[in-house]
């Protein structure tokens, strides 16, 4: 019988189905726990992987078309960016440093999301969540690439850029964002999914790139502008799975809340502690300002966290507590941060400065409770001395946060005079925090934090120096030695702004371009 | 103010990275892909252990019995970085499109004669399941293997094999519908001349060393495969029989191999040429692979080709042989 059979059709949602998780089969010659061994270790109690709702339905033929476009149009942008020496069009030179602080700190975080994401996209059971981080394992890429090759315009003609990735893996500021990632990878593959889909990507995003983008735009920035557009559009299916997440796990099963709870606390907090490097970019690093820190944290985390937070109620979880201390924290953190970047100016692989008269000013009136009272006075005083030729660099080394790794820079919740120190006696040893928060991570997990490499203690011990020095030579000069580990070029990628190569060349090639033009 | 800033001519301070300087004989104009791929992974001051895997660093090359003295030694002859990779890919589909939309537009999938369309749906459409595998595979290799030179291509390949897994599904539910994937997986699952080739792939998901991974996937699995039933069968026997607007339908994954074994080439000629340690572990992992993998192939092939599947396989066999030789390892 030849009767032609009207076919079935499929609804978009099973036509994704059956082009994702359709593939997926139950092996028998195998055990499953062998296939996926590291889905159990943690505690997440996942009773039916099928409960999972696609986050986007992209096939990866519409994937490719779409990407391929966007693509086309950002490259087309970066080069002509870098053949019209766009660079030139930025605000003034300082805003430069904000890119360096990009490309040491956050590139090579976005390459290990990528490997941390093709991680996840092996290891979890369910079909459905592994194509959804599969294919932001392969964003990811792109977003480490697309900031190297528009930056890469920017190390031709300025320093501090020019060895970024090893700088990533040893200077003593980067082992903060470094560490942030190496905990996140290192934890499971579902403690990854909350500290970097969840956490990272749907709470404290907005804090992270919007500042960079927006700064980068209003500051004549239209390499970085561009690629922080492009990269938009993946954010938003990032964003999208980062939630889906949260709520597949919840759904699941009642245990699985304390454990996720504990997480969002964890990781909200090592977020916080990484945006540091940002509140100080913003406050005083952008040339032109867009908002301030403080207004930053206000709108995008307490009104749209706390509005986020809300929703996730109904599965019980309730916003982390650290919240209140960040609260605290929120007209201090830049100022704080950006003090002991001054002090440690020689050790940085970016400029510092104080910041000019009506930049001040502007901070007054972001900062009123704080920054006349704390701030004002010591920023003065350093103008005042390095005018008389006393630009003040400590030479000593602080002492790191054994969780975070940030120097012990931050004050006491509530009483910005006075140091936060705690501490922890573990296995014989004392560890040192900035804060209860940071304190409590190590609690939970001191077998882990006991490993953190502390740019400082490892100075001390020695494993900074370059291969074949010897500390116990006369006039041995441990500063500079640590320097030349870091591949930090003394003279030009650090010190103050004033004086620079990089203020220099700019005013010098800005000049020809007003005279020609 | 406008400033005319083309005007300007300046004498740029480097050209290019350090680290990408140091691997390409000095300060010289580095293309996207190196500046792309060199150093981008973390080699050094790794904070804490994988609590998933404690024995070793979060990358680490002792996962790998393979040694290199370095893993950028590798090198993709395509130079895919991101934005590459994604071009090539779109023109690809594009063409892929077009192919769909004719066979679809004139109904040549009807036109089909019902024994090899029954053919056609027998053999590919539980491939895609294998392509499924792959993907697992691809992502293991990416996410456990060392070096971006070595790991990058995989994401890719990775997304490739889920491409594939998806135009596979495509091509059943053109010639057939939503039924016939049921029936496919039904024999991936119990039907008796798909078991070795399952078989096959679930062992290769609990392979812990990722470059043997790349061996039983990419080398071995994925180069006996494509010659057979893309080359062979598909764009030879069944288009002899009538079935030339299939071959359309898989023209993707012929082009791919195409393009893709000259990467696998490449790092296969790499990493033998290191030393003769290498060389006589692929040769091993190499040979053990390729047995057990024309063995699970042989019933695949008689669902197109019946008695004449043992003669083509071992032809095909025999240009994987010559394939690897010229890549360095002999079989
Ligand atoms: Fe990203
Ligand atoms: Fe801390």
């Amino acid at each position: 019988m030849d009767m032609q059979v009207a076919k079935k059709k499929l609804g978009l949602k099973e036509k994704y189905q059956v082009m994702t998780r359709g593939l997926d089969w139950e092996p028998s010659y195998q055990k499953k726990e062998d296939i996926y061994p590291y889905a159990s270790y943690e505690g997440i109690k996942i009773h039916d992987w099928d409960k999972w709702e696609d986050p986007f339905r992209l096939t990866m033929d519409a994937y490719w078309k779409y990407q391929a476009e966007k693509e086309r149009k950002l490259y087309a942008i970066i080069d002509a960016y870098a053949q019209n020496n766009g660079h030139l069009n930025v605000t003034d030179a300082r805003y430069i440093n904000t890119v360096k602080l990009f490309l040491t700190g956050v590139s090579p975080l976005e390459y290990m999301a990528h490997r941390g994401f093709a991680h996840a996209g092996r290891a979890f059971p369910g079909a459905g969540p592994r194509v959804a981080c599969l294919m932001q394992s392969l964003d990811e890429i792109r977003h480490a690439q697309t900031q190297i090759h528009a930056l890469s315009n920017f190390n031709k003609h300025y320093n501090g850029l020019h060895d970024f990735r090893h700088m990533h893996d040893r200077v003593w500021y980067l082992s903060v964002p470094k560490s942030f990632f190496d905990d996140a990878v290192t934890a499971g593959p579902f403690e990854f999914m909350v500290a970097i889909g969840f956490s990272f990507e749907y709470v404290l995003t907005n804090l992270l790139f919007v500042p960079f983008v927006s700064g980068a735009a209003y500051n004549g920035d239209m390499g970085t502008m561009t690629f922080g557009f492009s990269a938009q559009s993946d954010e938003a299916r990032h964003m999208t799975l980062g939630l889906e997440v949260i709520k597949f796990i919840l759904e699941q099963d009642p245990d699985n809340l304390p454990i996720v709870q504990r997480w969002i606390d964890k990781w909200t907090w090592r977020g916080y502690r990484v945006l540091t490097l940002v509140a100080m970019m913003m406050d005083y690093m952008l040339p032109k300002r867009t908002m301030s820190w403080k207004e930053a944290w206000e709108v995008y985390f307490e009104e749209n966290g706390g509005a986020l937070f809300k929703d996730l109620a109904r599965y019980g979880i309730t916003m982390p507590r650290c919240a209140e201390t960040i609260a605290l924290e929120k007209d201090h953190l830049s100022h704080q941060a950006w003090g002991t970047f001054y002090n440690y100016g020689a050790a940085a692989a970016f400029h510092t400065w104080v910041p000019e008269k009506e930049e001040m000013d502007w901070l007054a009136a972001k900062y009123p409770q704080s920054f006349d009272k704390y701030y004002r006075p010591r920023l003065e005083f350093w103008r005042e001395q390095a005018a008389k030729g006393n630009r003040f660099y400590n030479k000593t080394l602080p002492m790191l946060c054994q969780t975070c790794q940030i120097p012990m820079l931050f004050t006491e919740p509530g009483d910005p005079t006075k140091i936060c120190y705690r501490e922890v006696d573990y296995q014989g040893s004392k560890y040192h925090f900035c804060s209860d928060h940071c304190k409590e991570i190590f609690e939970h997990e001191p077998e882990k934090y006991v490993q953190s490499w502390l740019p400082v203690h490892q100075i001390y011990q020695g494993s900074c120096f370059p291969e074949g020095t010897d500390p116990s030579a006369e006039g041995f000069d441990p500063l500079a030695a640590v320097l030349q580990y870091y591949h930090l070029e003394f003279g030009r990628d650090n010190l103050d702004f004033e004086g620079s190569e990089d203020q220099k060349n700019f005013d010098l090639w800005r000049g020809q371009a007003t005279k020609n033009g | 103010m406008h400033i005319d800033l083309r005007t300007v001519s300046i004498k740029p301070l480097r050209q290019t990275f350090d680290h990408v300087a140091r691997r390409i004989g000095g300060d010289k104009p580095a293309s996207r892909y190196q500046e792309g791929t060199f150093d981008l992974q973390a080699t050094a001051n790794f904070h804490y252990r994988p609590t998933w895997d404690p024995q070793h660093e979060i990358f680490d090359p002792s996962r790998s019995a393979i040694r290199m003295a370095d893993w950028y030694a590798f090198k993709d002859p395509r130079q895919f970085y991101y934005g590459a990779y994604a071009l090539a890919r779109a023109k690809q589909q594009d063409t892929a499109e077009g192919n769909f939309d004719f066979v679809e537009g004139r109904g040549l999938a009807d036109e089909l004669p019902a024994a090899l369309r029954d053919t056609v749906l027998k053999l590919l459409v539980p491939l895609r399941h294998v392509a499924w595998g792959s993907n697992m595979n691809n992502a293991a290799i990416c996410a456990y293997g060392y070096g971006t030179a070595f790991t990058q291509p995989c994401v890719y390949q990775a997304m490739d094999q889920l491409g594939i897994a998806q135009y596979l599904t495509r091509i059943g539910l053109l010639l057939g519908d939503v039924d016939v994937l049921d029936e496919a997986k039904a024999a991936w699952m119990d039907d008796g001349a798909w078991q070795g080739l399952r078989r096959y792939v679930e062992d290769s998901f609990v392979l812990k060393d990722p470059f043997e991974l790349y061996v039983a996937q990419n080398v071995v699995l994925d180069g006996l495969l494509y010659p057979l039933v893309y080359e062979t069968v598909i764009d030879g026997v069944l288009s002899a029989r009538g079935g030339t607007a299939v071959a359309m339908l898989t023209r993707f994954m012929t082009d791919w191999f195409g393009e893709t074994r000259k990467w696998v080439d490449a790092t296969v000629k790499t990493a033998a040429a290191e030393s003769a340690d290498n060389k006589a572990l692929l040769e091993k992992w190499i040979a053990r692979w390729r047995d057990r993998a024309a063995g699970a192939l042989l019933p695949v092939a008689r669902i197109a080709l019946q008695e004449g599947a043992d003669a083509v396989l071992a032809e095909v066999v025999q240009q994987f042989n010559a394939r690897l030789a010229k890549a360095g390892v002999a079989l």
